[in-house]
Parts: C-alpha cells; sequence; structure tokens
C-alpha cells in the first residue's frame, strides 16, 4: 500500500467525507472497506505488495496443518508431551503474548485516569494492541485446549474457583470485553455511529479504572499459575513469593514497548495512513514511552535480583542455567535499560527503538523460560517443540500481523476520524496539502 | 475536572465487576489446611520387597480396560529405561541402580494426595477428593488445559492426546468404581505376589511404617515418604536407600501446592476492593485545576 501511494499520490483514501467531485457524499461500506480504492485498484495494491505474498505462502503452509491439528488430534501436532504438558502454543502464545499486551491498559489509564492528554494519539493504538494481544492468545488457547469446545465450562458448567486458573479465565473474559467497548469508539466512528461512541466516551473513566483491577491481577495470576510446579521451574526462574510480581512488573515495560515497536514499524510502513498529529509527536511520545519503560524495567530487575538474594540462590549463578539467567537478564533488562535510558537522554530515537526491541524480546525469553526451557529442568533434557507446533504458532502469529494491519489500513486508529470539511480547515487546508502529505513519507518524523 | 456523575459510574461500574469475581478469592479461602479425611484409606508400600515382576501392572491394565501394551507385563526389556505414567498405563514400575550393585524397583501410580494439586489447580472443578481417599476425575467437565499435569508434584496425570475428539486425563483413581467404594483393596494391591503394598487406614498405615522402621532400622532410611510430603499422600512409601536415588524428591515441600497460591488469591478480593478508589482517587488529583482543557470528554465532544 505504501509503494501503491507513492505511485498514485492523488488516489483520495478513506478518512471522513469525500473531498472530489463527490464532495459532501458520505463513504459508501465497500468504500470503507476499500479504503477508498477500486477494486481493481486494491488487488493491484495488495498483489504488489511482498509482504502480502509472504503471508500468503505461511497460510497456504500453515492452514491445513492448522485444519489437520483438529481432525488427527493434538498428538499429531504437538507430539503430545505427557511431561511438558504446556508447549509453544500457551507459551509463546498466551503467556508471551498477554504481556506485551499490557498497552491496552497502560494506555487508556494515562490518558483517562492520570489525564496525560499528550498520549492521545497512540492511545488507540494501546488499546488496539492490547485487545487484539488477547484476542489472539485466546485462540492460540483453542488450539492448544484438548476439547475447545468446552471453554465456556469455567463460565457456567462446572466452577474451580480455588484455581489461578479460574481467575485468569474470569479476568480474560471480562477484560476482553471491556477492551472491546474501548476499541468500539474508532469502529463507531468508522461505521459512522456516533450515538454508540458517545455512550462508551462517557463510561471512559470506569473502563480504564476495570482495565487496571483486571490486569494487575490477570498478569500477576500468569505468573501464579507457576507457583504450582516449584519443583519443576528451575530455581533462579521460580519464587513462590514473588513469582506473580514477576510478572505483573515485567508485563508493564512490555507492553510499553509493544507500543513503540508498533508504532515504529506502523511510521515505516504505513505513514499513508497515520494523520499529522500521530505522525508529528510520536518521537515525543516514544520518549515518555521510553521513561515509564526504564523505569518499569529498573523496578524489575531490582525484584528479580530481591527474588535471588530472598532465597540465597546465588549458587545457581555459577551454573550453566544460571548463564543461562544472566543472558536473559543481560539482554532483556540491562541490555534495554541501558538502551532506553541512553535514548531518553540523548533524545536518540533510534536508541529507544532499539531498546523496545530487546524488551519484549527479553520478556517472551523469560516466559519461555519459565513455562518452557527450564520446565523440568532435573530431567535434564530440553523439550524441543516438533516442526508442526512451530508451523501452527507461526501461521496464527501471521493472522494476527494480518488481522491487525487490516483493522490499521481502516479504523481511525492512526488518524482522526473527520465530520466536517471546517476540520480540514484547521488541521490540513486543502485536500491537496493532505494528498502531499501522503505522497511524501519521508517528511514525517521516521528514526531520525 | 471530571464530574460527579461520571465518578460514580466508574465507581459502581467497578464494583460490580469486583462483586462478581471476588468469589473466586472466597472460596479459596475455603480449602483452608486440610489434612485429609478421618476414614481415609491408603496404601504402604515397602519398596525392599519388591521384585519387578510387573504383575500389578498387568492387573492395573486388566481392572481398567485399558488398551493391550506395546510390549507383555513379563518383559523385562522395560527396565532399561525409566518410564513413567501414560494414557495406556496408570501405574508402572521402574529399576533403579543404587548403590553396591543393588537394584531397587519402584512402583508410581498416583499417590492420591490429601490436599491434590490437580483439584486445586483444576478451573472446572473436575477432581474429587473422595472420602475413601482416591483422586478421582469427572471426564464430562475436563477442557483440556492441562494444568494438572503442570501442578502434578509427581508428574502422574497423563493425556490422550492421539484422541482428536475426546481427549482426556488419564490416571490411577485407587480403583474407586470397582473397589474402593466397596471397601475392597485396588486390584495391583491384591495381586502382589510378595506383598509389597498394605491397604488400610491411612492412619493405621503411618503408624505401621514408622513400627517397621523402628524395630529394622538397618533396612530403612528413616522416613516414610508421603506422610508430610505436599500435605500428606494417601500412598506412602518404606526404601532401604536414599529417596532421592529412586526418583522420589526429598526436599518436597511439605505444605500442599495450593499453599503455593494462597498469597495470591488472598490478595484478589483486596485489588479488587481497594484500586477503585485508589485510582479514582489518582485521577481526580491528576486533573485537578486542568479545567476544560485537561477534560477528555469535553474536547472531543467539540469536534462533534
Amino acid at each position: 500500500m505504501k509503494q501503491y501511494m507513492k505511485r498514485n499520490s492523488n488516489t483520495q483514501i478513506v478518512n471522513s467525507l469525500r473531498t472530489d467531485n463527490d464532495r459532501g457524499r458520505k463513504w459508501t461500506f465497500m468504500e470503507k472497506l476499500l479504503i477508498g480504492l477500486t477494486p481493481q485498484q486494491y488487488i493491484a495494491q495488495a498483489v504488489s505488495n511482498p509482504f502480502n505474498w509472504f503471508l500468503a505462502l505461511v497460510f497456504a503452509v500453515g492452514f491445513p496443518v492448522i485444519i489437520g491439528r483438529f481432525i488427527f488430534g493434538l498428538e499429531w501436532a504437538t507430539g503430545g508431551p505427557q511431561s511438558n504438558a504446556w508447549g509453544l502454543f500457551l507459551g509463546f502464545g498466551l503467556f508471551g503474548m498477554v504481556p506485551l499486551s499490557s498497552s491496552g491498559f497502560q494506555m487508556g489509564s494515562a490518558v483517562e485516569v492520570f489525564g496525560r492528554h499528550d498520549m492521545e494519539p497512540l492511545e488507540r493504538l494501546g488499546i488496539l494492541n492490547g485487545i487484539l494481544g488477547y484476542f489472539f492468545a485466546v485462540v492460540f488457547l483453542l488450539v492448544d485446549l484438548g476439547q475447545p469446545w468446552r471453554l465456556p465450562y469455567p463460565m457456567v458448567v462446572s466452577w474451580g474457583p480455588a484455581s489461578v486458573l479460574f481467575l485468569v479465565a474470569w479476568h480474560v473474559a471480562t477484560y476482553l470485553s471491556v477492551q472491546a467497548a474501548e476499541t468500539s469508539t474508532s469502529f463507531f466512528e468508522w461505521m459512522g455511529w456516533p450515538a454508540g461512541r458517545t455512550v462508551i466516551k462517557k463510561m471512559a473513566l470506569g473502563l480504564a479504572v476495570a482495565g487496571i483491577i483486571l490486569s494487575t491481577l490477570h498478569q500477576g495470576a500468569l505468573g501464579a499459575l507457576s507457583s504450582y510446579a516449584p519443583g519443576k521451574i528451575h530455581p533462579l526462574w521460580y519464587s513462590s513469593s514473588f513469582q506473580w510480581l514477576y510478572f505483573f512488573v515485567s508485563s508493564l515495560p512490555g507492553g510499553l514497548c509493544m507500543v513503540i515497536v508498533v508504532s515504529t514499524i506502523v511510521i515505516k510502513t504505513m505513514a499513508w495512513r497515520c494523520d499529522d498529529n500521530f505522525k508529528l509527536n510520536l518521537d515525543k511520545l516514544h520518549i515518555s514511552l521510553a521513561k515509564g519503560a526504564s523505569m518499569g524495567l529498573i523496578t524489575y530487575l531490582t525484584i528479580r535480583m530481591i527474588g535471588v538474594a530472598h532465597d540465597n540462590k546465588w549458587a545457581y549463578l555459577s551454573t550453566g542455567w544460571g548463564a543461562w539467567w544472566m543472558f536473559e537478564i543481560g539482554f532483556g533488562v540491562i541490555l534495554s535499560l541501558i538502551l532506553l535510558t541512553a535514548g531518553v537522554r540523548k533524545n536518540n530515537v533510534t536508541l529507544i527503538r532499539l531498546g523496545a526491541w530487546t524488551t519484549i524480546l527479553g520478556v517472551i525469553l523469560n516466559r519461555l523460560n519459565v513455562y518452557l526451557i527450564t520446565f523440568n529442568w532435573k530431567h535434564g533434557e530440553i523439550e524441543i517443540p516438533p516442526l508442526r507446533e512451530f508451523m501452527i504458532t507461526i501461521t496464527i502469529y501471521c493472522v494476527y500481523i494480518a488481522t491487525y494491519r487490516a483493522i490499521l489500513y481502516r479504523w481511525p486508529i492512526l488518524y482522526r476520524w473527520k465530520t466536517k470539511y471546517s476540520e480540514y480547515a484547521v488541521l490540513e487546508p486543502t485536500p491537496a496539502t493532505i494528498i502531499a502529505v501522503v505522497a511524501e513519507p519521508e517528511a514525517c518524523p521516521s528514526g531520525k | 475536572m471530571i464530574d460527579r456523575r461520571d465518578f460514580l459510574k466508574g465507581c459502581v461500574a467497578c464494583s460490580v465487576t469486583a462483586a462478581s469475581i471476588s468469589v473466586a478469592g472466597k472460596n479459596a479461602f475455603a480449602a483452608g489446611s486440610f489434612e485429609g479425611y478421618p476414614d481415609a484409606m491408603g496404601v504402604l508400600v515397602d519398596l525392599t520387597r519388591c521384585v519387578g515382576c510387573r504383575s500389578c501392572e498387568a492387573a492395573c491394565n486388566n481392572e481398567q480396560k485399558l488398551p493391550e501394551p506395546d510390549l507383555p507385563f513379563d518383559d523385562q526389556s522395560v527396565f532399561m529405561e525409566q518410564r513413567r505414567t501414560t494414557p495406556k498405563a496408570y501405574t508402572v514400575v521402574n529399576k533403579y541402580e543404587v548403590a553396591d550393585k543393588n537394584t531397587l524397583f519402584r512402583k508410581m501410580q498416583c499417590n492420591h494426595c490429601n490436599e491434590p494439586a490437580c483439584l486445586t489447580s483444576c478451573f472446572v472443578n473436575a477432581y474429587t477428593k473422595t472420602k475413601e481417599g482416591a483422586v478421582i476425575y469427572n471426564s464430562k467437565v475436563c477442557v483440556g488445559c492441562r494444568n494438572c499435569m503442570i501442578a502434578c508434584p509427581f508428574n502422574i496425570p497423563a493425556y490422550s492426546y492421539s484422541s482428536p475428539t475426546n481427549p482426556l486425563v488419564k490416571k490411577c483413581i485407587f480403583c474407586y468404581d470397582t473397589r474402593l467404594k466397596n471397601g475392597r483393596p485396588p486390584a495391583c494391591v491384591e495381586i502382589c505376589p510378595q506383598q509389597v503394598m498394605t491397604f488400610g487406614h491411612r492412619s493405621d498405615l503411618i503408624e505401621m511404617g514408622h513400627e517397621r522402621i523402628k524395630s529394622n532400622p538397618a533396612k530403612y532410611v528413616n522416613k516414610l515418604y508421603g506422610e508430610k510430603e505436599v500435605g500428606g499422600t494417601s500412598w506412602m512409601y518404606l526404601s532401604s536407600v536414599d529417596f532421592d536415588k529412586i526418583g522420589l524428591d526429598n526436599h518436597m515441600q511439605n505444605e500442599p501446592i495450593i499453599s503455593n497460591v494462597k498469597d495470591f488469591l488472598g490478595m484478589v478480593p483486596m485489588v479488587l476492593s481497594i484500586w477503585p478508589a485508589l485510582f479514582t482517587g489518582i485521577h481526580l488529583l491528576a486533573t485537578k485545576n486542568k479545567g476544560e482543557h485537561g477534560d477528555h470528554d469535553h474536547k472531543e465532544g467539540d469536534q462533534q
């Protein structure tokens, strides 16, 4: 789409009322779906994008494997591990994606609760990142569950309220609805249903506070789940007193850095979709987010060290597992911390964006270490998931990326939905200017 | 400034959520410290007597109507490697080479904990600890999350991954349906030619175990494994060597596994009660004196 916009710079994309000779008419639903292009134009831009070919290849190979998992059973897909019962689907898809989706509650509460309205250009992106991450974590869960059609059982059929997973199930379900409500404002604007948007706006504070509560608890609960397996997880990654805090605290920088990473990708690949408000504020906002993330990281580093000291586990550091632990902390936490703080001090967004990448990789590595790599460390060998498990995981992740992109292309997440011509006058004087801005993505402040 | 109506709405929304979910926290306390039903049955396993004939495996297979094994039950080559319980075998015997070329066999099956980790970790309550001491499983509600397999400190529950439509957790149920319910010992105990296993009231077995150790201290290590481990188990073991050498964790915690998450679960109702006021309060402080500019709603509203 970026290349297409470069070649056809006078294309009018959907972002409010039409400005061409049809002036005054609202966009039809079909036009909205095709972002204002004709079907031929839409197909042309889709075909000319190499990333779409990559996705097509992944889906062509991956979807049959996913279908195979449901026809032939889990053993066919994952090898049926009896001792390491949770594999990549949960280790990466659930435990890895949920902390990176804490951006939803953090951006929501920054704006609505703490009154940081300067964060608004990234608020909707943060919330969308939240809901998509949770939604696809549930998709991963559905692939992993032995009997996914029984997913509603903990809600309606049989309660196991003393279980941490019961809490996770209820909180994730409730929080998905909260985030759906928060995200729906963009959807209502896009569909042209202002009444729905007004209703949600009135609940904004309540939703944001509910988001903080539910996130504190279920991010922590994902850590508390591992407290069930004291002898199985390596002691360096295990602490019965602090496990839930490790998970909760690391999810905070994880979520903020995910917003930095996603918005960086967005500005590089779909600047045509971003309005000036987004483009001009992005560097400044990345610095603000990096400040938050570094505070989160230093806290996380401190409590991980306290955890080692509290149970006196220093001796383990001299073992092979200790070296691996130091790599996780060194790369994911200390290096990230250095990059982020240096970036903040020097006003260097490139450093910040690098630091954001290492932070999210560090968080994912930590979750994999807890639930996959060090799990059953006493057995002496690391279980490597079979090929089909990797294929399914990659395919679902690509569906996630494709969905993410499709929504960003359309809904007013990166731009503001304008309903009056006077708004053009304020922000962008003439349609010609809009086109000019769109045509020159280099004009935007990306990665300087 | 936020108006009072919005504030109250926020509070109401949050307390409704709180009320609906705090059930989870409250019931967690009910799980308290439970030391087993008074008349619970158990089995004392004297590992020094086991000769590795595997007749218990055969009896279990027959009693539970399990599929035919890959190798016949009199095949001793299975001892070449360490096995674990599978969907096709609820009990397996392993061979351990211990000091001075001695070997020891250990039968493994569900130990039927007093406060089982599988039960307390299950979010649909698929497990029940019966008053007779068995930990049984309700296949009708199991969703297949396999948290029980993660939680079991003995790595016992197995999952029939190979079934695409009805995969289930498979584990020893103390022959509850066919025998224990009627006061009869499980099939493996009855068939054992060496009288390795003694079936009886758990409290009596504890006494018997300690007496055996006392009367022959040279033969046994001074520990009745399962008396205290993870809150106590219905199946308990006597051994002539350190339990670490025969694949049983000697440093297992004495508190039930659920106690590891009790602190967290106890915090849940507190967060649900305190956070709404705390964060709404912070909101009021953060947006004080910001006037119209600070208020998101008004700004957005003007643009419509």
